[in-house]
């Protein structure tokens, strides 16, 4: 009992401001774990089991997890569900009819999906961390599911056995002239497997493996920056001394 | 053989193979033309390193296009994968992608930076006319360019982006649909238009380029650069006719350009290892979603170097366009009223003003948007007979023209900027009369060049010893 008004007191306060956009609630900064081996391992695995059934991600290879500190037994053994092959794409073979049938739509692909969700409220990584974060129970929607980041989204609630359910409170208040439900907080109904703390951990996970997944050369990216910049600028002041020695004859 | 140099056998042999060449083709003659007895002036400033990078920048893109173009694949349904693809399973794919989407950016603001060298030290005056030209030509085709380059990832805003500008051109009368048929290939931009878009992207375009690039500097060698004081160092030559205030190019500006290639390198590199999609400005986030012909994005936006033209395109409206009217029938008035032309001029511009009139009366506001924007870029090519000023450089003009140059600059980007945000009334508005401003600078400028007191010019460059 303790746990659940505890719970329903702190997201209160994080998200009473939250209704920032009439499209959706503010976004929380993600936490950015993209240098964290075994977070962005753990993410994987989540990402595996939970998204890879209904999303694809057609432009990342299964060896490419070696990147993030996974022998390719290692992938083999535990990852690869849809293919047998490791140097294979994430490719899935939902059918796009039946996923209209069942969802509205067909899933997006999630490879590059940190990178396309940037916008006005943050980072992609800041959209899919509060993404995932609220969704409560809708008995109105077909999937009993709502979400406050994405409102009527068509999407399940995946990770529910790990958050449990809620319930979104709501109160109507009148704003400039109208009526608008604003979010007050969330009332647990059943508990999930892990604790709220857990569950944004894990969610945290997920999002830096998302994060890495959209863009996977960024740490090498950054490392090899840093001895190019490094380089540049020794040429430079080489560059300019050598200029000044030459234009010490232009009087 | 007839004028074949004979060198001692007894010569080194480098200066043998040199001699070989130059008895076939001018290579010693063409580096003391164009480089080490091409006498600049010695004053160049911070402005005038932005044509060497230019180049520098159009050798990126070439260079990086040209691995790109090894592993990407121009059909609509690969295309996006292509990308993908480069980005992860080709070997250092993801800096080559990196290197040409930020060189493309880096390409506008070297440009818009070394065009602005030009506006403000009257560098397209007489006799540089044609090097002013061939440079707004390049800055045409530059456009032209990038437009077709940002269609080949075949996102959402590659191909949202090239729907809304290809339908601008259905606008023109009578063969407005049948042209934009022609550029797209098909009734709806798709695989066609990506095909044709391609070929002119890699090729057609870049050659074009290439050899207007040669032009522009072969024009610029024959009357020789000009300087922030706008004075003719050709004017003072010393007994061996070397100008007085002339340094050959190589080696002083060769070395110093290399130090401009050092700080452009550092800001470039920057980005593409820190940054490279610079808060969404280098590389759209809308651009990660792969191009679905039937979900329109609530936002399209051309790139940020477009914006300022957007602008003024879509800030002709139904009601701009009877101001419009208005100021065409008034100008014409006035020619009628208060010049001394001849009857026979006179009623030339009447009949032409009526007709343009009836013109902007019948023919939907779309087009005239396409007009603006496009007589936006046009209106450049005349800058060298617009500017009636004496004296060629903002150094001597008289003090207010500096504060109409800097009103220019900061309008510039404020339609930039307005470009770049949805459509909103105040922003209607606010472009609306920056596009009026933008016009008025250059059509009244044979008039407003002309107010106000210029300083003298003196008779040798300004220069501080380094």
């Amino acid at each position: 009992m303790k746990k659940i008004v505890l719970s329903l007191l702190l997201t209160a306060c994080a998200l009473s401001a939250a209704f920032a956009n009439s499209e959706g609630i503010a976004w929380d900064r993600a936490p950015n774990k993209t240098n964290d081996l075994v977070s962005l391992q753990h993410g994987a695995k989540l990402f595996v089991n939970y998204c890879l059934n209904c999303h694809a991600a057609a432009y990342m290879r299964f060896n490419r997890l070696t990147d993030i500190g996974l022998s390719e037994a290692q992938i083999k053994e535990n990852l690869l569900f849809t293919t047998d092959k490791v140097g294979e794409t994430m490719k899935v073979s939902m059918d796009s009819k039946q996923a209209k049938e069942w969802f509205g739509g067909v899933p997006p692909d999630l490879t590059v999906i940190a990178r396309s969700r940037a916008g006005q409220g943050g980072t992609g990584a800041d959209y899919l961390y509060t993404y995932l974060r609220t969704y409560y129970r809708d008995e109105s929607k077909a999937t009993g599911w709502n979400n406050l980041a994405y409102p009527n989204v068509g999407m399940p609630h995946v990770l529910w056995q790990l958050q449990g359910e809620r319930k979104a409170v709501f109160e109507t208040r009148l704003e400039h002239g109208h009526e608008v439900q604003v979010f007050k907080g969330y009332e647990q109904i059943t508990p999930g497997s892990m604790t709220p703390l857990e569950y944004d951990q894990a969610v945290g996970d997920l999002v830096g493996y998302l994060q890495w997944m959209a863009e996977p050369s960024q740490n090498t990216r950054v490392q090899v920056g840093v001895w190019v910049l490094l380089f540049l600028l020794v040429f430079t002041f080489f560059a300019w001394r050598l200029n000044a020695a030459y234009w010490r004859d232009i009087h | 053989m007839a004028h074949f140099k004979e060198i001692s056998p007894n010569a080194p042999a480098a200066e043998k193979l040199l001699n070989w060449v130059d008895n076939r083709f001018p290579a010693s003659k063409l580096f003391k033309e164009h480089l080490s007895e091409y006498y600049a002036p010695k004053n160049f400033n911070f402005f005038y390193f932005f044509g060497s990078l230019a180049m520098l920048v159009l050798v990126i893109q070439i260079v990086t296009g040209i691995f790109l173009v090894m592993h990407y694949k121009p059909e609509a349904s690969a295309a996006f994968a292509s990308v993908e693809y480069i980005m992860r399973d080709v070997p250092w794919g993801w800096l080559i992608r990196y290197m040409h989407s930020t060189g493309a950016s880096a390409f506008f603001v070297v440009v818009y930076l070394h065009m602005f060298r030009g506006l403000i030290y009257g560098s397209y005056r007489q006799p540089r006319e044609l090097v002013w030209i061939f440079g707004c030509t390049i800055f045409l085709c530059l456009m032209a360019e990038a437009f077709m380059g940002y269609l080949l990832p075949w996102g959402q805003m590659s191909y949202w982006g090239a729907q809304v500008i290809v339908n601008l051109f259905s606008a023109v009368p009578f063969i407005g649909p049948d042209l934009a048929l022609l550029i797209r290939g098909d009734f709806v931009v798709g695989d066609a238009t990506l095909n044709r878009f391609f070929s002119f992207h890699v090729i057609a375009v870049p050659l074009v380029l290439v050899g207007l690039v040669a032009a522009h500097i072969i024009a610029l060698h024959e009357v020789g650069s000009n300087n922030p004081d706008g004075v003719e160092i050709k004017a003072n030559k010393d007994a061996n006719g070397i100008p007085l205030d002339g340094i050959p190019f190589h080696p002083y500006y060769t070395v110093h350009d290399i130090f401009g290639v050092g700080v452009f390198l550092l800001v470039f590199c920057s980005i593409i290892f820190f940054a490279p999609e610079l808060g969404g400005y280098f590389l759209e986030y809308n651009n990660f979603i792969p191009a679905d012909p039937l979900k329109t994005p609530a936002h399209i936006a051309p790139v940020w170097y477009f914006t300022p033209y957007y602008s003024m395109l879509r800030a002709i409206t139904s009601e701009m366009v009877n101001l419009l009217i208005l100021i065409v029938v008034s100008s014409a008035a006035w020619v009628a009223l208060k010049t001394q032309l001849s009857v026979f001029l006179k009623g030339a511009v009447a009949v032409a003003a009526v007709g343009v009139a009836l013109m902007m009366f019948s023919i939907d506001a779309k087009f005239w948007g396409v007009v603006v924007m496009g007589g936006a870029v046009v209106i450049l090519f005349f800058l060298p007979w617009l500017d009636h000023c004496e004296v060629k450089s903002i150094r001597y003009k008289p003090e207010w023209h500096k504060i109409m140059y800097g009103i220019f600059v900061v309008n510039f980007v404020v339609l930039g900027y307005l470009g770049v945000q949805p459509p909103s009334s105040i922003g209607e508005r606010v472009s609306q009369v920056g596009t009026l401003f933008y016009f008025g600078f250059f059509l009244l400028m044979p008039w407003w060049s002309k107010i106000g007191q210029t300083k003298a010019v003196p008779e040798r460059v300004v220069f501080q010893a380094h």
